[in-house]
């Protein structure tokens, strides 16, 4: 049996599947929802890698590489921004981050 | 061709096992191990896909960089990970039941466009001609016409340093510092002065 462009999509919808899912159950621990946004990320560049190579166009790859770029620049703000949140408020529950509500 | 298969199915299921496992551990730190395992599990999918430069960049941008922050963020804030898990079997029911939704639309879209759609007419994975590697085939495209887009993505990460730095720089109080501006300007007026002393006394400072 021969591996297709379908079982990459599968996967690649799987995985992204499960970072949503991620995001829905730990909606309290702001590491966790970050950690799926990564995995959905991963999702997405399985996919544009999938294109790229059945498509026989290189451009899939290089979407992938700057999706990669910006996938580290959210993870490195979005950490110091806990961070800060950490010092401020001495927890991280995102559900009490609602001190700027009118 | 049964040994890429085997391969496939082995890489995938240890992609989705742990991309499931990062969701549902009760630690966090375990939590980014998985994550660990699940982009190096990608990376060997980007592999068998012929995709190696990637491949080689998400291990080295996940694991030797993101992953570590996260597991440095993790250890460094001290907090109660199991009162942050409240509230997951409340609401277990509808993400299931929005992430099987999901599910079964993506995986027939996939279905349909690898059958149907512009992948249609592909006659299988692409094979690198003799001669050229796979990052040489992207450095021949990313540095000429995509040169632009690159300085950006460089751009964004400058970006992405400086806010991280001025988010979490604290400037401390009570601190002795250096300051240069002090010890450049002190001329010898200010900073010399002569003294008498009378036999059998000391100096008052």
């Amino acid at each position: 049996m021969t591996i297709g462009l379908t079982h990459y999509l599968t996967v690649a919808a799987i995985l992204f599947t499960i970072g949503v899912f991620g995001i829905f159950v730990n909606r309290k621990n702001v590491i966790v929802i970050l950690m799926s946004v990564e995995l959905i990320l991963l999702a997405v560049n399985i996919n544009l890698v999938a294109f790229s190579v059945f498509l026989h166009d290189v451009t899939g790859q290089i979407y992938a590489l700057f999706v990669l770029t910006v996938a580290a620049a959210e993870a490195a703000v979005g950490l110091a921004i806990l961070v800060t949140f950490f010092r401020n408020r001495g927890d991280i529950a995102v559900d009490d981050a609602s001190v700027m509500r009118g | 061709m049964v040994l890429q298969a085997i391969t496939f199915y082995l890489l995938a299921a240890t992609t989705l096992v742990a991309g499931l496992a990062v969701i549902t551990a009760r630690n966090p730190v375990h939590s980014v191990l998985f994550l660990i395992t699940a982009f190096f599990s990608a990376a060997g999918l980007f592999v068998l896909l012929g995709a190696e430069f990637l491949a080689m960049i998400l291990v080295v941008v996940y694991v030797g960089a993101v992953a570590v922050l996260f597991l440095f963020v993790v250890m460094m804030l001290d907090v109660d990970f199991a009162a942050l898990r409240q509230g997951f079997a409340r609401y277990l029911p509808i993400g299931a039941l929005v992430a099987g939704v999901l599910i079964v639309e993506m995986i027939s879209v996939a279905a349909t466009i690898a059958r149907r759609g512009a992948a249609s007419a592909s006659t299988g994975p692409q094979v690198q001609p003799a001669g050229v590697t796979n990052a040489g085939a992207i450095g021949a495209v990313l540095y000429t016409d995509y040169i632009y887009y690159f300085q950006a993505a460089g751009l964004v990460l400058l970006v992405a340093m400086i806010g991280a730095i001025v988010l979490t720089l604290k400037h401390r109080v009570g601190i002795k510092r250096q300051d240069i501006a002090a010890q450049v300007a002190r001329t010898p007026a200010a900073g010399l002065r002569l003294v008498s002393i009378k036999p059998g006394e000391g100096t008052e400072t």
